[in-house]
């Protein structure tokens, strides 16, 4: 859009839409018209089985930690279930991929991912997804299009935007779900990223989970802009506000954003705004937010007791719930069976998958 | 009054240039900024413009010439004040490459530097040319023949610019999966030429320009890698790499690895390393051993056209990411290239080029030539130097290293980078930790010296390697 000089002109670029027609909040509109996905009881009972499959195995991969038997960073989701459970469920596992940082367990639980598999590269096993060569931080599923599982803050931005990359050239229609935090928001490659997705229109989904904290720096203390979904603005990548502690909301804004990434729109920048209730890591004590904030976000927004209040005031049973959370128990503790009795990797193992050929 | 024009350094490593055409005739008014003539240089056509006003009194240079070298006379222009009060002339603008047409970034001094301003009559201390410490890394010597390449085989003789530009073509066409992408490489046809042609070939979707920001496009191509694709990221050179190193380390090499062999990373980074002519320590590094101590890489260092070619190709086929340590010196260089249908040479090989008895001299991209050049002033001397190119960094040849120092119990490590933590260091560990039975003299290494490449002529030729370096060491381990 051509500079202007006139105040009035100024102030009227400020709310008009630009030249071809992008506007920040072009998505946010068709969102607020409906903000609830039309879920069916059976679908709300899968999303609510996913969010508690995650609860579970999240609290028992924390238990085996402290028992010595998971090491090094450990970073659990719970609280923000409803993200990733919301999100992925909008996906096409067929075709979509799906990329994450470190804090990874919840995503790839949501992908339908053998939690067995995951567990027991927790503990470091043969068994485990990455023959436990790789650990909490860097799990992938080729099968599942889930490439990660990336130990450094950021780094999986621009190799979803390669993902996404390589969807288009290869024209199979799949679209990349690429998931950060709001600390990694402020990384400059981030950016460097939306450049080239937007530039290249490429069928790529930014999803910053503001938890509040990049690591225990509050949001306000290291961002001067704390509306993360308005940081496209300047790549002129819609974004979306999402209330991510709500499992019907997000699946909603997912089909908003999906539906313009897939049309060949080039990419969206969904702010989902949830909360972690652990602290970063198993190491860290989280004393630099009060008991009081963690206790509210609790009893008031939790996202697993959302969905269970919608599921009875629809009238779904409650014996029903309690069968899926006896059910899902089970299978959490089945999976900390697995992994703490499966063998260590073999010692040739170490050798192994340095290079793929030999030379 | 009249002022020569001589024939301008355009590019970076041009030494001489074709005068493809005058736009000005004897007898023509030229003013400040006037186009005068078109020239081309090895990478470009470029505008000759004029920086004084003037006359066109002769054209010494015709159109069409082909080879003139830079610093030639190519025309006269009398002056607009006819008077002669006997002060020197302005020196013409042999050193400055026409304003606006090169970009800050490929703006880098030659291989052979323009000669400074030497007005007639004008007596100065200073040198006439300044002699850069690039000068010294060229080598007139030639590799032997590959002795892999079949008896018989048609040579065609190319540039290693052409080399490498061939190998991406041929892979292109043969997997759809390929495609190039990075800065200036598709509309600008390469900031130094090595992906010319290419748009043209294969359009727009396979030959991608990039913005200027390494650390997103390097996290880009790996992860389109990652997705199945087979990307070619050239970086323009590999001091830029520094902004991506991230992506090429803890994303490209570490993921096969830590996702137990389910995740192949194919990506070929490539693009010229090592120090260039007059840059200055920001641009002139040497990274070689960076990525070659790094486990889940490959990474390859060839010298001449063959190697170049043969390796890329076999690069681009690989399922593991490469580093592709190009040399801007040597594109430019011509050499022997075997005319087959596809060449693809075998990664992790070394490579007698030059066969010799008494002594080993290892190295690997440029140094290879001066470890050559070397090799034939000690054959004057009567001593048969073997030169091993190890081409490939890692994984390491350690057998052809120790097998050469087998047979001439000696050896001299050329390399053109720091000495510490070097490939050289790593050569004289493995000869200390396998060869050491075979020795009959200590190791030596010649590297560069352990300073930031200083920008001033002088300083440059002191802290680079040269061919006298390489023969006083190779004596010393012969004990001569």
């Amino acid at each position: 859009m051509a500079k202007t000089s006139g105040g009035a002109a100024a102030a009227a670029a400020q709310t008009e839409p630009d030249d071809d027609g992008f506007q920040l909040r072009s998505l946010q509109e068709a969102h607020s018209t409906s903000r609830h996905y039309p879920a069916s009881d059976d679908e709300l009972l899968r999303f609510y089985q996913q969010m508690v499959l995650i609860r579970r195995f999240e609290e028992k991969a924390g238990q085996l930690y402290g028992l010595g038997l998971v090491g090094g960073f450990c970073h659990l989701y719970i609280g923000q279930e409803a993200v990733a459970v919301g999100l992925q469920s909008a996906l096409d596992p067929d075709k979509d991929s799906v990329i994450t940082g470190y804090r990874d367990h919840g995503h790839m639980l949501a992908y339908g991912i053998d939690p067995k598999l995951i567990m027991a590269e927790l503990t470091g096993r043969q068994a485990g997804i990455s023959k436990g060569k790789g650990g909490s931080m860097h799990m992938f599923s080729l099968e599942h299009h889930f490439y990660g599982g990336h130990g450094i803050v950021g780094a999986q931005v621009p190799l979803g935007t390669g993902l996404a990359f390589a969807h288009k050239y290869r024209e199979d229609g799949g679209v990349c779900m690429t998931y950060f935090g709001d600390g990694a928001a402020n990384q400059g490659q981030v950016y460097e990223s939306f450049n080239m997705a937007s530039l290249w229109k490429l069928p790529v989904v930014f999803v910053i989970e503001n938890n509040g904290y990049a690591m225990g720096t509050a949001v306000k203390r290291s961002s001067a802009e704390t509306e993360f979904y308005r940081r496209g603005t300047a790549f002129r990548i819609p974004g979306l506000d999402v209330n991510g502690m709500d499992v019907l909301e997000v699946r909603q804004a997912a089909e908003v954003a999906l539906d313009f990434v897939r049309k060949g729109n080039g990419p969206v920048l969904m702010e989902l705004n949830t909360y972690r209730y652990r602290g970063h890591s198993m190491s860290d004590p989280a004393k630099y937010r009060s008991r009081e904030e963690v206790q509210e976000m609790r009893e008031k927004h939790d996202p697993i007791e959302g969905a269970k209040t919608e599921l009875l005031a629809r009238g779904v049973p409650e014996e029903r719930i309690k069968e899926i959370d006896k059910q899902t128990r089970a299978i959490v503790t089945e999976a900390a069976d697995f992994a703490e009795n499966s063998p260590e990797p073999a010692l040739e193992q170490l050798y192994t998958d340095v290079l793929v050929e030999s030379y | 009054m009249s002022l020569e024009l001589k024939m301008p350094a355009l590019s970076p490593t041009m030494e001489e240039g074709t005068l493809a055409k005058w736009l000005v005739k004897e007898g023509d008014e030229v003013k400040s900024g006037d186009i005068l003539a078109e020239i081309e240089t090895d990478k470009a056509t470029m505008e000759f413009e004029a920086v004084d006003e003037g006359k066109i009194a002769r054209i010494l240079v015709p159109a069409g010439t082909e080879g003139v070298k830079v610093g030639t006379v190519i025309a006269t222009i009398t002056g607009e004040d006819e008077s002669d009060n006997g002060a020197p002339a302005p020196a013409p603008a042999t050193a400055q490459p026409p304003a606006g047409t090169t970009t800050e970034r490929e703006q880098k001094a030659d291989e052979s530097a323009p000669p400074a301003a030497d007005p007639k009559g004008e007596q100065t201390p200073a040198p006439k040319k300044a002699e850069t410490g690039t000068s010294q890394l060229a080598a007139e010597a030639r590799p032997a023949r590959d002795p892999e390449i079949p008896r018989g085989t048609n040579m065609a003789t190319v540039t290693v610019r052409e080399a490498l530009r061939d190998a991406m073509a041929e892979e292109m066409r043969r997997d759809d999966r390929v495609f190039v992408m990075g800065e200036e490489v598709a509309e600008y046809q390469g900031a130094y030429k090595v992906t010319q042609g290419l748009l043209e070939e294969f359009g727009p979707k396979r030959v991608i320009d990039t913005p200027i920001t390494e650390y997103g496009f390097a996290g880009i191509g790996t992860g389109a890698a990652m997705g199945g694709l087979r990307p070619i990221v050239e970086f323009m050179t590999f001091n830029f790499a520094m902004q991506a190193i991230d992506h090429l380390i803890n994303s490209a090499a570490k993921t096969n690895y830590m996702s137990g062999g389910q995740m192949r990373c194919p990506v070929v980074f490539r693009g010229p390393n090592g120090a260039a002519a007059r840059v200055g320590a920001q641009h002139s590094q040497n990274y070689a051993p960076w990525y070659a101590a790094v486990p889940g890489l490959v990474v390859i260092a060839p010298y001449d056209a063959s190697d170049a070619k043969g390796l890329l190709k076999a690069a681009i086929r690989s399922d593991d990411p490469v580093i592709f340590l190009e040399n801007e010196l040597v594109y430019g260089r011509t050499f022997e290239l075997p005319e087959l249908d596809d060449h693809v040479l075998p990664i992790g090989k070394a490579r007698i080029v030059r066969e010799g008895r008494d002594v080993t001299i290892v190295a690997y991209s440029i140094a290879v030539g001066l470890a050559l050049e070397a090799a034939e002033q000690l054959a004057g001397d009567g001593i048969e130097a073997e030169v091993l190119d190890l081409r490939t960094l890692r994984p390491l040849d350690r057998e052809a290293v120790l097998a050469s120092l087998a047979r001439t119990n000696r050896l001299v490590i050329a390399e053109e980078g720091w000495p510490t933590c070097s490939i050289a260091a790593e050569i004289m560990a493995i000869c200390m930790e396998d060869g050491f039975d075979f020795l009959d003299a200590p190791v030596l290494r010649v590297c560069d010296e352990n300073v930031p490449l200083p920008y001033a002529a002088n300083l440059e030729k002191a802290a680079l390697i040269d061919v006298p370096r390489i023969v006083a060491a190779v004596k010393k381990v012969c004990y001569r």
